[in-house]
C-alpha cells in the first residue's frame, strides 16, 4: 500500500478530498474543518460571555471580528495554491516594509510600538508576517530540491528571522516567536537534516545564558523568574499566575458552573478575557470542559494534518502543516502559561481569547487551509 | 533554480513529508497530553488547596467595632456619645504605587504631613487587607470628590465610622477625660482580638477608668470581596454587643453652676453627696475641649494647651497638691478633744504668735497683734486662730495629727473611681525620715498643726474631709459612677466611721456652722440672704514652691507667687447632704474668693433639690 493510500483511507468520508467533488468543494470550503471552526467560535463567545463579566458588548463584537473573520476566510479559500505560490513574496515584502515603517511611526502602546494607524484601523504589520513568513519560506523551499541543502537553509533562516528581529524591537517576543516558529516549522516539514537541528539546539543552549543576560528586557526576565517562583512577589509580578492557577485548581472536574466562577467574577484574574480566558473555563467548566476544548482543538489540528498530508504540491503541504502546528503552537503556549508550566508571553487562546485582529489572522490562515484542500487535482 | 527542479524527486519528497508530519502529530499529542496532566493535577489532585485558597480570596473576615459605651449624668442628660463620622481608609495590598496614590490623594483633600506621618505608622501594624485610616472625619465635600474619583483610586474607601463626642465641651473635659489613636504602648498590652475594627483607647478621666466597659465586645463581618478589596455582598454577621453605659452620680446643672462661679479663676472645686461618696460635680479650670484629642489634635494646638502657664490638661482635682491651710483645723479640733489635749474649756491667750519652749521662733498667727485673750476652740475655729492650733498641735504631737488627718483622708489616695489620682501628703516623723532622709523637728509639728509645712491636700481629699465632717465620720471613698450598664452599683454602707464623742462632733460641728453664720465668721459674709444653714471652713495656703516657668513675665510671676484660697463646706448643717472642696490657686482669700462659690453652688444644689427631690434622694441608703 502506498502511503498515498494510506492518507486516502485516513480520510473517513466526510468531503471526499479525492474523486467526485461535492458541492462544498465546488465553493473551496472544508466542511469538516468550517464545522469545527464555527464550534470553537461559539464555545469562545459562550465563556467571553462569563469572562467579560456578562458584557454584551464583547459578545457583540467578538461576534463581529469572527464574522468578519469567516468571510476573510472564504475569500482567501477561493485563492488557488498556486495563485499564492507564485505571489507569497508580495504579502512578506508588504510585511516587513511595514514593520519597518512602524518602528518609526507606530503607535506606542503599553511600552511596545507594535501598531499601525490606517486612519480607519488600526493594525498591526506583524499579523500579516504570522502568514506571510511561512507562505514566504514555503514558496521559496517548494522550488527547491528537498531536503534543503545548506545553502537554502541559510536563506530561509534569513528570510526567517529578518522580520522576526523587526518584531522584537517594537518589542514583541511572543509573536516574534510565533513567526520564527512557523518558519521552523517549513524547515522541519521541508525535511531538514537532523543535524542542523542538532546543532540549531546546541547553539541554542549555548546562547540561552548570552540571551539571558543581553537580549531579554529586564520585564521579559520577570516572566521567567515569576514562572519558577510565583509566590516570591504575590501581589505583583506572581499575582497572574497565583490567581489562573487558582481558578483552574478551584474548577475541580466540574467546574462551579457558567458564570458562577469568583475567581473571574470578583475580578481576582487578570487579564480574564483576553489572554487568560482559558482559566474562566477551567473554573467554570473545570477538567471536563478543558478535556472537551483541548479535543477540540487536536480535532482541528488533526483536520489540518490531514489537509498537509492530501495536498497536491508540496507547496500546499508545507504551507498548510506550518499553519496546523503553529496553531497548536498557540494553545499550547496559551494553556502552558495559564497554568503555570511557561513564562507568560501575550499568545491569545485561538478563537477564544477576546481581540479582533488574532481572529481574522487565524481564520485566514484556515482560509489557505481550505484553499489547499479544495485544489483540484494538478494534472 | 531550475536545476533544483530537474532532480527534485516526488516520492522521495512526500515520504519524507509524511514522516516529519507523524513526528509532528506525535509531539502535538505528547504535548497535549501534557496540558491535560498539568490541568489534571491543579484541578483535581491539588483541587482542595486550590478551592480553599480561592475561598479566602473571597471571603474575608472584617471586624465589625462595637459602639463605645455611652456616659449619661444622674438625670440621664448625655455626656459622651457617638456620632457617624466618615473615615477615609486605604487598603494596601490593592494599592501598587503607595506614595503616587498618596500624592493623588493630596491634590483632593489637602492631605496635612502629620495625617500622612500617623498613617505610615498604622500601616506598620495592620492585618492583610485592612483598610488602614488615613483621614477622620471627612467633611461632605470631600466625600463628593473622593466619590467622582472613586474609578482612579482602587483600594480607597470611605467608611461611615462612629466617633466619640464631647457635647458638653470643657465642662467635663478632666471628669470623662476623652479617647484618642491606640499608642504602641497601649497596643501591647491590649488584647489585639477584642480591639481589632477600634482604633481608640480611653486616655484618661472615666474613659480610661472604665475602658473595660465602655468598650463592648467585637463582632464579625464575613464578607465576600473582589480584587480591588471592595464588598460585593455581606455573607453573615456577628453582631458585636455595645459597650455598657455609664451612669454617673454627677449633675450636669450643679457641674456647670462650680464651673461658673469658679469664674476666670484657676482652680478646682468638687461636690460630693455626704450620704453616698458619689461625686455631684468635679471641676479643675481652666479646662479644654476634649473633643480635639478624639481623632488626634494638631501639633500646634496640642503645643499651645501643654505650653500654656495656666496649664489647661492639668486636672487639679486629682493631681494638684496644695497645703490645705486652716481647712485642716475642724479635723485637728476634733483631733485635739478627743486626746484631751483640749477641752471645750480650754482658753489661751494670742499675741498673734506662737514660740515652742526655750526658742526663739516665733510662728505667726495670720492676724496681725493676735486674737487676744480667752480664744477657746470655738474661737479659733470660727475665726481661724492658728496660736491655738500652734499650741493645740503641739500638745498632742504629730502622730495624734498625723493618725486623725489620715482618718480624715489626708495623706493617701481617695480610693475615687478615676485614674491618676494622687496622694497628697500627710506628713509623720516616718514620712519625713523616708521622703527627705532628716529628722522631725518640733517645729514641723507647729507647720502641720495648721495645714502649712510639708502637708498637702488635693482638692478632692478636701471634699472628702468636708463630707466626714458632715456624716460625723463616715468614711466613704468618692465615687463617679453609680450604675454600670444596668448594674446600678448602688449605695454601699461606709467603709468605716472616725470615732468620737457626740458632744465633741458637736462642739466642732457648731464650730464650722459658726464660721459661716457666726458673727465673726470668717465666711460670714457668705451668709447674707441665705435660707438654708451651712457649715465651713476657710483657708489660706502661702504658696511655698509652685513651679516656676521662666517664661512667665513679671506680672504673672507676681500673681503666682500669691496665696492659694481654700474652703470647705457642707449644707444642709441639720441634715447634711452635700459636701464642698474648693481650691482657688493664687486667690489670697479662702474667705473672700473660696467661700462665695461654696455659697453659690450650695445655692443651686438646694433649688435643685426643691424642684427633683426624688431624683437626688434616689442614691439615699434606707
Amino acid at each position: 500500500m502506498s502511503q498515498s493510500d494510506f492518507v486516502r483511507r485516513l480520510d473517513m468520508g466526510g468531503s471526499a478530498l479525492y474523486g467526485e467533488r461535492t458541492r462544498w468543494q465546488r465553493i473551496h470550503v472544508d466542511l469538516t474543518l468550517l464545522l469545527l471552526l464555527l464550534a470553537l467560535c461559539a464555545a469562545g463567545l459562550f465563556v467571553l460571555y462569563s469572562a467579560s463579566g456578562q458584557s454584551e458588548y464583547y459578545v457583540r463584537r467578538q461576534a463581529m471580528w469572527m464574522g468578519g473573520g469567516l468571510v476573510a476566510m472564504l475569500f482567501v479559500a477561493q485563492l488557488t495554491p498556486r495563485f499564492l505560490e507564485r505571489w507569497a513574496v508580495l504579502p512578506y515584502a508588504v510585511g516587513v516594509l511595514l514593520l519597518v515603517a512602524v518602528l518609526w511611526l507606530g503607535i506606542e502602546a503599553k511600552g511596545a510600538q507594535r501598531w499601525l494607524d490606517l486612519g480607519v484601523i488600526r493594525f498591526q504589520p506583524s499579523e500579516i508576517l504570522k502568514l506571510a513568513g511561512p507562505l514566504m519560506l514555503a514558496s521559496y523551499l517548494s522550488k527547491r530540491r528537498l531536503p534543503p541543502v545548506f545553502r537554502h537553509v541559510f536563506w530561509s533562516l534569513v528570510l526567517l528571522l529578518l522580520p522576526a528581529v523587526l518584531i522584537v524591537k517594537q518589542p514583541d517576543l511572543g509573536t516574534a516567536l510565533l513567526i520564527l516558529a512557523a518558519g521552523l516549522f517549513v524547515l522541519f516539514l521541508a525535511g531538514l537534516p537532523k543535524r542542523y537541528m542538532i546543532g540549531a539546539l546546541g547553539a541554542a543552549m549555548v546562547l540561552a545564558p548570552l540571551a539571558w543576560f543581553y537580549l531579554l528586557h529586564d520585564y521579559q526576565k520577570q516572566r521567567i523568574i515569576t514562572l519558577l517562583d510565583p509566590q516570591a512577589d504575590k501581589l505583583g509580578a506572581g499575582w497572574n499566575i497565583i490567581q489562573s492557577t487558582t481558578a483552574i485548581g478551584s474548577g475541580g472536574v466540574g467546574g462551579k458552573g457558567w458564570i458562577q466562577g469568583t475567581q473571574s467574577q470578583l475580578d481576582f484574574l487578570p487579564e480574564s478575557h483576553t489572554d487568560f480566558i482559558i482559566a474562566v473555563l477551567a473554573e467554570e467548566f473545570g477538567l471536563v470542559g478543558i478535556t472537551l476544548l483541548l479535543s477540540l482543538y487536536l480535532l482541528i489540528v488533526a483536520r489540518g494534518l490531514l489537509i498537509s498530508l492530501h495536498a497536491q504540491s508540496m507547496f500546499g503541504r508545507l504551507l498548510a502543516g506550518s499553519i496546523t502546528l503553529t496553531f497548536f503552537v498557540y494553545v499550547f503556549v496559551n494553556m502552558g502559561m495559564v497554568s503555570g508550566v511557561l513564562p507568560v508571553v501575550g499568545v491569545p487562546l485561538p478563537l477564544v481569547s477576546y481581540g479582533g485582529t488574532s481572529i481574522v489572522t487565524l481564520l485566514s490562515g484556515f482560509g489557505i487551509l481550505m484553499a489547499i484542500s479544495t485544489e483540484r487535482k494538478r494534472t | 533554480m531550475i536545476q533544483d527542479r530537474t532532480f527534485k524527486d516526488p516520492n522521495r519528497e512526500y515520504r519524507l513529508f509524511f514522516y516529519r508530519v507523524s513526528v509532528a502529530a506525535f509531539a502535538v499529542l505528547v504535548l497535549a497530553g501534557g496540558l491535560l496532566w498539568r490541568y489534571y493535577h491543579l484541578q483535581v489532585v491539588r483541587h482542595q488547596d486550590f478551592a480553599t485558597q480561592s475561598e479566602n480570596n473571597r471571603v474575608h473576615v472584617r471586624p465589625v467595632a462595637p459602639n463605645r459605651g455611652l456616659i449619661y449624668d444622674r438625670n440621664g442628660v448625655l455626656l459622651a456619645d457617638n456620632r457617624a463620622g466618615y473615615t477615609l481608609s486605604l487598603v494596601v495590598e490593592r494599592i501598587d504605587d503607595m506614595d503616587g496614590m498618596l500624592a493623588e490623594l493630596e491634590q483632593l483633600i489637602d492631605l496635612q504631613a502629620e495625617e500622612v506621618e500617623r498613617f505610615e505608622r498604622l500601616l506598620k501594624r495592620r492585618k492583610p487587607y485592612e483598610a488602614v485610616p488615613l483621614r477622620f472625619n471627612l467633611t461632605e465635600k470631600e466625600q463628593g470628590i473622593i466619590a467622582v474619583n472613586e474609578y482612579r483610586l482602587p483600594g480607597v474607601e470611605i467608611t461611615a465610622q462612629l466617633i466619640r463626642h464631647y457635647p458638653h465641651g470643657k465642662l467635663l473635659a478632666h471628669v470623662l477625660g476623652y479617647v484618642g489613636r491606640i499608642n504602641d504602648r497601649e497596643l501591647a498590652a491590649i488584647d489585639p482580638v477584642r480591639y481589632s475594627g477600634t482604633y481608640v483607647i480611653g486616655k484618661t478621666g472615666l474613659e480610661k477608668e472604665y475602658e473595660d466597659d465602655l468598650l463592648g465586645d467585637v463582632g464579625y463581618e464575613y464578607v465576600e470581596t473582589n480584587a480591588r478589596g471592595r464588598v460585593m455582598r455581606k455573607l453573615e454577621r456577628i453582631d458585636p454587643a455595645a459597650g455598657k453605659d455609664l451612669h454617673l452620680y454627677l449633675d450636669i446643672r450643679l457641674q456647670r453652676a462650680a464651673y461658673e462661679a469658679l469664674g476666670e479663676e484657676r482652680g478646682a472645686v468638687v461636690v460630693m453627696d455626704t450620704r453616698t461618696g458619689g461625686v455631684l460635680a468635679m471641676v479643675s479650670k481652666p479646662s479644654f475641649d476634649a473633643n480635639l484629642f478624639v481623632t488626634g489634635i494638631g501639633v500646634k494646638a496640642y503645643r499651645d494647651l501643654l505650653e500654656s502657664p495656666d496649664r489647661p490638661l492639668f486636672d487639679r482635682v486629682l493631681q494638684g497638691q496644695y497645703p490645705p491651710g486652716s481647712t485642716v483645723k475642724p479635723v485637728f479640733g476634733l483631733a485635739a478633744l478627743e486626746t484631751g489635749a483640749v477641752t471645750p474649756q480650754t482658753t489661751i491667750y494670742d499675741p498673734g504668735f506662737f514660740r515652742l519652749e526655750n526658742r526663739k521662733h516665733r510662728y505667726r498667727d495670720w492676724k496681725k497683734g493676735g486674737h487676744g485673750t480667752r480664744v477657746d476652740l470655738h474661737e479659733a475655729i470660727v475665726e481661724s486662730c492658728d496660736t491655738y492650733f500652734y499650741s493645740a498641735g503641739v500638745k498632742m504631737g504629730i502622730e495624734q495629727l498625723f493618725r486623725y488627718g489620715s482618718r480624715f483622708g489626708f495623706g493617701h489616695k481617695t480610693g475615687i473611681d478615676m485614674p491618676s489620682e494622687r496622694p497628697g501628703i500627710m506628713p509623720s516623723p516616718d514620712w519625713k525620715r523616708g521622703a527627705r532622709g532628716v529628722a522631725w523637728y518640733p517645729g514641723d509639728t507647729v507647720n502641720s498643726s495648721i495645714g502649712q509645712g510639708f502637708m498637702l491636700a488635693t482638692p478632692l481629699q478636701l471634699s472628702v474631709a468636708a463630707s466626714r465632717l458632715a456624716s460625723r465620720g463616715e468614711i466613704r471613698s468618692p465615687r463617679m459612677v453609680r450604675a454600670v450598664g444596668e448594674d446600678a452599683i448602688g449605695s454601699r454602707p461606709p467603709a468605716g466611721i472616725i470615732e468620737a464623742a457626740p458632744s465633741h462632733w458637736d462642739y466642732v460641728l457648731g464650730a464650722m456652722r459658726d464660721v459661716v453664720h457666726g458673727e465673726r465668721g470668717t465666711a460670714r459674709r457668705i451668709a447674707e440672704g441665705i435660707t438654708y444653714e451651712m457649715a465651713g471652713k476657710t483657708g489660706t495656703a502661702q504658696v511655698v514652691n509652685i513651679a516656676q516657668d521662666a517664661e512667665y513675665d513679671a506680672e504673672e510671676l507676681e500673681k503666682h507667687q500669691r496665696d492659694h484660697a481654700l474652703f470647705i463646706a457642707y449644707a444642709p448643717v441639720e441634715e447634711p447632704q452635700v459636701a464642698i472642696g474648693i481650691l482657688v490657686e493664687n486667690g489670697e482669700h479662702g474667705s473672700t474668693t473660696a467661700a462665695p462659690i461654696a455659697r453659690q453652688v450650695f445655692d443651686v444644689y438646694m433649688g435643685l433639690s426643691d424642684d427633683r427631690g426624688e431624683v437626688l434622694a434616689a442614691d439615699v441608703p434606707e
